[in-house]
């Protein structure tokens, strides 16, 4: 009878819409981008799987910053060991290093692996860390995060340097399900390679949902609000028989094992690994998807992954073709080619990335700092301040 | 009620100090020790001119993150943010103090006359005015609206404006390094082999005057005492009739004018400059301000130095790879076994 | 004398604080006996809040000890002090503003719950189970201290006395053998004061022994029987209120001044 009382109405989850929303655009996806491009889907899906990537990065990073509250600036590094833990592990490369001998892991038993490995990491890193104040260990994690993608490089013996390690092990499903989607008769495949971009997007879309309800488990569980407890008032969290260090050790591990998680997937997906793709900037990247698309809330996260993705990998990307086009329509086509200075339009709209990108996370952050799907905690937080601080509505009265 | 968990944690590094902590110590201490063992052979390999260039060349590196690092402990001491964006004022006081050269008619191979010295120092002035001013504007416009925001908002602004700054100047010049005009004579004088050159003297000399000066600022003048205040406890400088944004902005300006001074220096010290200088140079210096113990402008000095010094003779005797995931090792250790930073007077905690 | 059979639940033995120069806790000794309403007065700034802060660990003391039910827990983390059964609650309330009623006294039985990692993750039956029991227990505590209209509330949108009843309740939670109340009574009015008071027996009466702040000293003699008065961090006196209320040094140091 009292269950009933705190289990109904308020206690809804308010996501559930968006969580169907997010299903739903899932599903069909893949077949409205089939119609759209007359069969041609193969790039788009590519594309898509490869922001599902980003989608775990957001969700793994999110119980670190916005469950737990602790600023991680090195996350790239947890995704770098991931995904060069599968290139030792499940590659031909193994025998040009000292080791002399090719190691090949199932791509699934790897992804369990890394997990591990990229948590083990996360707590060598955290536990000293996590007992001193906050920023420390972002400032911790940023320097860790510039150490590692070094280090991949610069041990050229183990992991042929900047060229990175290529040719991994395609990974193979145990069973599949052919049909008319991939061009065949429908017929049950054993041992199947995954090489379509199509069933790399199935494979991430269910990974994403099983890490959602995993990491949704774990939000309402006692850990969960163990984490919401500690990032409001650590002092009153022990004082209530919280063991904080171990409640924020766990959240920090458990970001790194879906970054490692990640890595191992994309480093499968793209059969390839090299240095220079997990630099601060994928883990600023990662960071930017969380925050605008709302902290602590797991679709708000979700669709600030995928809105970044589309904005730096796809529009970004494009934007210096279509300024040519709009250029060129119009009439002004002398503004295609460089003259002195100015490098022609294509490379000058290419050369705003840095700066749009800049902009939208300042503006964002100024006008609504809540990011677009927050939480309802971090809503209120973030408009009222926190704890004993003064609100910011008092403080402009008094400065003005 | 941060002053309960300071306790906490400082019982906690008490803890650690103990047997423990003992243990650890002695490991950093062997480290350093090795290291130093392993430099010296080194050094004693390659000559004692050799060495001497290198300690030359290591101080003025150290002389230019000292006046960065400056920026980044000023800031976080008064208002506990990391300022993602002050690498890239540095950057900006290159970029722009480059342009300004020419202006004031220093040109790469002209003599350099009485007439070159005053407007090297207008050029120094100018640029660092500038950057002072870009760096009001920046905490106007992007950290004071949010300063009561929970710390993660103002931290994502500041990689926003680096990341706008940085795209500043992508734009004017490109992604390419950038030639800086090489306008200090090339004399010198040689001691046992080495020779110091009159860019050594420079960068040095401005250095120290203006880490002297900044001392001396900070510990004399009326809004240097405020500044002190300020970061000690904001609301007892309020409850004294301090005016907490005057004295934040003139934080962010001091700085940014020491950045600016540093920008113009790497400029005329290592003639050239990159968009994403900012970035990994802003880096290094805000390692040097942590290694100093943050908040501390003598520590950030000194750790600027040191630092400095560190990638310098690790390029210059080991395998220049490696220098930065070395700075970046020490910041990891400093962090772990001595979290107040090599001077530690002052624990930043709040 | 029927005090001296009962046993202390909790000894305080010869504790000092020092910040600095400044001596908050001066060798202070005294002994809380199992089931009763011990108290502490002393003016502002006497250094009240920092025994408390003491004694659950948040500030270890300098010098002394702190013997929970035969066993020193001096130096113990505030977390292990809250496991083994010491709650508090804060002079300045520290609610978790932005979680409900109800999560801020869920939260308060964090350390009694066994559900361990796997099972937060898969939701297993034995969570399952424990998270209604944790629930069930959470409003049967906030309809103990009578806020159970505010159970979905967010604490911070609490009225002020209902916010010191949930932090109470969040202590209650931890299933404490020793309750501290740090001055739970600031700022109500004399009838609220009262109702309060009501409360502090009904704890007691379940078995808790209170150990409270108080300030007024018309509230504290009419709830405890014995008292300890600290003035500049000293203990200047210990008895029954009429030992205390006739006491000079603390007349002087006390009462002399608001009377
Ligand atoms: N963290 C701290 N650092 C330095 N001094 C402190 C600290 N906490 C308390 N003090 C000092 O210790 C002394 C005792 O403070 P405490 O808060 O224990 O007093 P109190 O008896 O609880 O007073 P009140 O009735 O006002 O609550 C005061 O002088 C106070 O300034
Ligand atoms: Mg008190």
């Amino acid at each position: 009878m009292l269950r009933q009382f705190w289990e109904g109405g308020p206690r809804r989850d308010p996501n559930t819409i968006a969580y169907v929303v997010l299903l739903v655009a899932a599903i069909f996806f893949p077949i409205l981008v089939n119609v759209i491009t007359g069969g041609n889907s193969s790039a788009i899906m590519t594309i898509a799987a490869d922001a599902g990537v980003y989608v775990l990065l957001a969700i793994g990073l999110n119980v670190v910053v916005g469950f737990a509250g602790l600023l991680d600036l090195g996350y790239a590094a947890f995704f770098a060991i991931g995904a060069y833990t599968y290139a030792f592990l499940a590659s031909d490369h193994m025998r040009v290093t000292p080791l002399g001998e090719p190691i090949h892991i199932s791509f699934w038993i790897v992804l369990l692996i890394a997990m591990f490995v990229a948590a083990s990491f996360g707590v060598i890193l955290g536990a000293p860390t996590l007992r001193l104040r906050g920023d420390y260990l972002a400032i911790v994690t940023l320097g860790f995060g510039e150490i590692v993608p070094r280090v991949f490089r610069n041990a050229s013996s183990w992991t042929s340097g900047v060229n990175g390690i290529s040719a991994l092990d395609i990974p193979s499903l145990p069973l599949w399900l052919q049909g008319p989607w991939s061009g065949d008769a429908f017929a049950f495949v054993t041992d199947f390679k995954v090489i379509s971009s199509l069933a790399y997007y199935v494979i991430m879309v269910i990974l994403v949902i099983i890490c959602v309800i995993l990491v949704r488990n774990l939000h309402r569980s006692r850990l969960g609000r163990a984490w919401m407890a500690v990032r409001e008032d650590e002092v009153a969290a022990a004082a209530m028989g919280v063991n904080t260090v171990a409640v924020k050790l766990l959240a920090f591990s458990i970001g790194a094992a879906f970054s490692g998680f990640a890595g191992t997937y994309y480093a499968g997906k793209l059969s390839l690994v090299s240095p220079e793709n997990f630099g601060f900037s994928v883990s600023i990247t990662i960071l930017v998807m969380v925050v605008l698309g709302g902290m602590g809330n797991i679709p708000g996260v979700i669709t600030g992954a995928l809105l970044i993705y589309y904005v730096i990998f796809v529009l970004l990307q494009q934007l210096p073709e279509y300024a040519v086009n709009f250029v060129s329509s119009i009439g002004l086509s002398g503004l295609v080619r460089s003259s002195g200075d100015y490098p022609g339009i294509a490379e000058f709209i290419s050369r705003l990335k840095f700066l749009v990108f800049g902009l939208i996370l300042v503006i964002v952050m100024l006008v609504r700092p809540q990011g677009l799907l927050p939480s309802r905690q971090r809503e209120q937080e973030l408009h009222k301040g926190v704890h004993d601080e003064p609100v910011i509505e008092d403080v402009t009265a008094e400065t003005t | 009620m941060g002053t309960i968990g300071e306790a906490v944690r400082r019982r906690r590094g008490g803890l650690r100090a103990g047997a423990a902590g003992r243990i650890l110590d002695f490991a950093l201490i062997a480290i350093i020790a090795i290291f130093l063992i392993l430099l010296g052979t080194k050094v004693v390999a390659q000559g004692g001119s050799f060495f001497l260039q290198i300690l030359t060349f290591a101080v003025a590196n150290g002389g230019i993150y000292a006046l960065i690092a400056l920026g980044y402990t000023m800031v976080y001491g008064i208002i506990e943010l990391i300022n993602f964006a002050h690498g890239d004022v540095f950057a900006f006081g290159a970029f722009l103090s480059a342009s300004l050269l020419p202006i004031f008619g220093l040109r790469e191979g002209g003599t350099f006359t009485a007439g070159s010295v005053i407007a090297l120092l207008a050029v120094f002035g100018l640029t660092m005015l500038s950057c002072g001013i870009l760096n009001i504007s920046i905490e106007r416009i992007a950290y004071r609206p949010l300063r009561h925001a929970p710390r993660l908002a103002p931290l994502i602004t500041a990689v926003g404006v680096s990341f706008f700054l940085e795209g500043v100047l992508f734009l004017w010049k490109g992604p390419s390094n950038v030639h800086y005009a090489n306008i200090i004579p090339n004399a010198g004088f040689e001691i046992f082999g080495a020779t110091i050159g009159a860019k050594d003297l420079l960068v040095i000399g401005v250095s120290i005057v203006l880490v002297i000066g900044l001392a001396l600022f900070v510990d004399r003048t009326r809004l240097g005492k405020a500044m002190r205040a300020t970061a000690q406890d904001r609301d007892a400088a309020l409850l004294m009739g301090i005016d907490i944004d005057r004295t934040i902005a003139a934080t962010f300006f001091i700085g940014a004018i020491l950045a600016g001074a540093g920008g113009t220096m790497y400029g005329l010290y290592y003639n050239t400059s990159v968009f994403d200088l900012g970035f990994s140079a802003g880096l290094v210096a805000f390692t040097a301000a942590v290694f100093g113990g943050i908040g501390n402008i003598y520590g950030a000095a000194i750790g600027g130095l040191v630092i400095g010094m560190i990638q310098s003779f690790w390029d210059g005797y080991f395998d220049s790879a490696w220098t930065q995931v070395v700075i970046f090792t020490i910041l990891i250790l400093v962090l772990i076994f001595r979290p107040t930073g090599l001077l530690g007077m002052r624990v930043p905690e709040k | 004398m029927t005090v001296e059979v009962i046993p202390p639940i909790l000894r305080v033995d010869h504790v000092t604080k020092r910040f600095g120069g400044l001596v908050a806790v001066d060798d202070v000794t005294f002994d809380v006996k199992k089931g009763e309403i011990f108290a502490l007065i002393g003016p502002n700034g006497a250094g009240k809040t920092t025994l408390f802060n003491g004694i659950t660990g948040i500030f270890p003391p300098t010098t002394g000890r702190v013997i929970f039910q035969d066993r020193e827990i001096t130096g113990a983390k505030p977390h292990q002090v809250a496991t083994l059964g010491i709650a508090r609650t804060f002079q300045n309330i520290r609610l978790f503003e932005y979680m409900s009623a109800l999560d801020n006294v869920r939260l308060g039985q964090h350390c009694r719950m066994h559900a361990k990692l796997w099972d937060s993750l898969f939701k297993t039956p034995v969570e399952r189970a424990e998270e209604r029991r944790v629930s069930d227990r959470a409003i049967e505590l906030l309809q103990f201290v009578g806020i159970e209209r505010y159970t979905h509330t967010y604490a911070r949108n609490l009225p002020y006395g209902s916010q010191r009843r949930l932090e109470i309740a969040r202590a209650l939670a931890t299933n404490p053998a020793l309750l501290l109340l740090d001055e739970p009574a600031a700022g109500f009015t004399p009838q609220e004061k009262v109702e309060l008071m009501g409360l502090v027996h009904k704890i007691v009466d379940n078995g808790v022994t209170v150990f409270l702040i108080e300030h007024d000293m018309k509230v504290v003699m009419g709830v405890s029987r014995r008292i300890v008065v600290l003035d500049h961090g000293e203990k200047i006196a210990e008895g029954t209120p009429e030992q205390v209320r006739n006491d000079q040094r603390v007349i002087e140091a006390y009462l002399g001044k608001q009377h």
